[in-house]
């Protein structure tokens, strides 16, 4: 191995460790059981190039203040826990690079559109159930893994019909974008309907009709106006407003 | 009482307004075959009401304006508010309003076309 001069060393060391800048991290806090409304509070926090949002939260959490709650988990964008509102707009805090958002001041905020646990932890109740009402999976009689049952077979074209539809991760920032959301607690939400679009444009399922008739009721599929923010924020690349589109697209008549 | 499936709703509300879109721009196109404001002047609006085919059309679009208009204020107050009694007063209000409007649109067009003021 090369030998490595003092003068280089120095060198290396100074581009591999920049000094940590700091910026104002500004957290909403409330708790509904005992606050009547929020605060935000002010932290100043180190950040290097590649600290994320959540990076800067958990930095608070440890050594600001302890009671701060948020919910993460894989730190990767795959679990879809950590959604808040950063800088006003539904985003993944694990996904969010503070040197990203190009400002000094990073305001984190719950997501809207949910009921608050506590600071910046939503509830997910409404979400996973009307997740589950639409039936997420292939509903069929038949069965690939019993008998003599040959695997169900797609060509990529059957694949692609959903396939980016299968990638959500149910963090739930597309229904906290929703303006409909926001005024119509029984909307059923772009996260359901696009799972329902994800399994009806599947040709392995037989669940369409079932699906097409509870979405098609006074506070499903109707009552999206297309404002397209849904798509805007998904992390995962998904486009929701594409999907409610398509499954229109079934009981206008325009697919089969 | 058999409830109307919500997409066959947004269908009779989507053709409504295409049909609406389309007879209102015949009776804009009507008011262009003399000077504007002539064509607006009390004879001339009555002796409308007098063509049958006109008042008929007339009559077509007061329809179609009021389903599209009353399904349209359903709409946006059913996603202001939730709740099953007042979603119930929401349609049965729209409804009847629709109704009512239309009973009075139709009484104008015949008292008119009648030549009763
Ligand atoms: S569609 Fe996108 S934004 Fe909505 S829940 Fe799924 S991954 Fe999240």
């Amino acid at each position: 191995m090369a030998a490595i001069s003092p003068k280089m060393a120095e060198e290396v060391s100074q581009t591999a460790v920049p000094t940590p800048k700091s910026i104002t991290l500004v957290i909403s806090k409330f708790n509904p059981n005992h606050e009547s409304s929020y605060k935000f509070v002010e932290f100043k926090v180190p950040v290097q190039k590649w600290t994320t949002v959540l990076d800067a939260i958990l930095y608070v959490k440890q050594h600001l203040d302890t009671s701060i709650a948020v919910r993460y988990s894989c730190r990767q964008a795959s679990c879809g826990s950590c959604g808040m509102k950063i800088n006003g707009k539904p985003s993944l805090a694990c996904y969010t690079k503070i040197s990203e958002l190009n400002s000094d001041i990073v305001t984190v905020e719950p997501m809207s559109n949910f009921p608050i646990i506590r600071d910046l932890a939503v509830d997910f109740t409404s979400l996973f159930s009307n997740h589950k009402k639409l039936k997420p999976y292939i509903i069929r009689e038949d069965s690939e893994i019993v008998g003599d049952a040959k695997e169900f077979l797609q060509t990529p074209k059957d694949v692609e019909e959903y396939l980016q539809f299968s990638y959500c991760i149910k963090c739930g920032l597309c229904n906290s974008a929703c303006p409909t959301m926001a005024t119509d607690s029984s909307f059923l939400g772009p996260q359901a309907l696009t799972q329902a679009y994800r399994y009806v444009a599947d040709n392995r399922d037989k669940g369409k009709k079932e699906r097409l008739k509870m979405v098609d009721e006074s506070h499903g599929i109707w009552r999206c106006h297309f404002a397209g923010s849904c798509s805007k924020v998904c992390p995962k690349g998904v486009d929701p407003a594409m999907g409610i589109q398509l499954l229109r697209g079934y009981l206008l008549g325009f697919r089969k | 009482m058999i409830k109307m499936r919500e997409s066959v709703i947004m269908k009779i509300h989507y053709g409504t307004a295409l049909g609406a879109v389309a007879l209102v721009a015949i009776h804009i196109l009507f008011r262009m075959t003399q000077n504007f404001t002539v064509s607006l002047q009390y004879e001339n609006v009555i002796a409308n009401y007098h063509l049958l085919p006109y008042s008929l059309m007339l009559e077509v679009v007061l329809i179609l304006l009021s389903i599209h208009g009353f399904n349209g204020l359903r709409v946006i107050l059913l996603e202001l508010k939730q709740g099953i009694g007042y979603e119930k007063i929401v349609n049965w209000g729209c409804i009847s309003a629709m109704a009512v409007l239309v009973a009075y649109g139709s009484r104008t067009i015949l008292m008119a076309g009648m030549g009763i003021s």
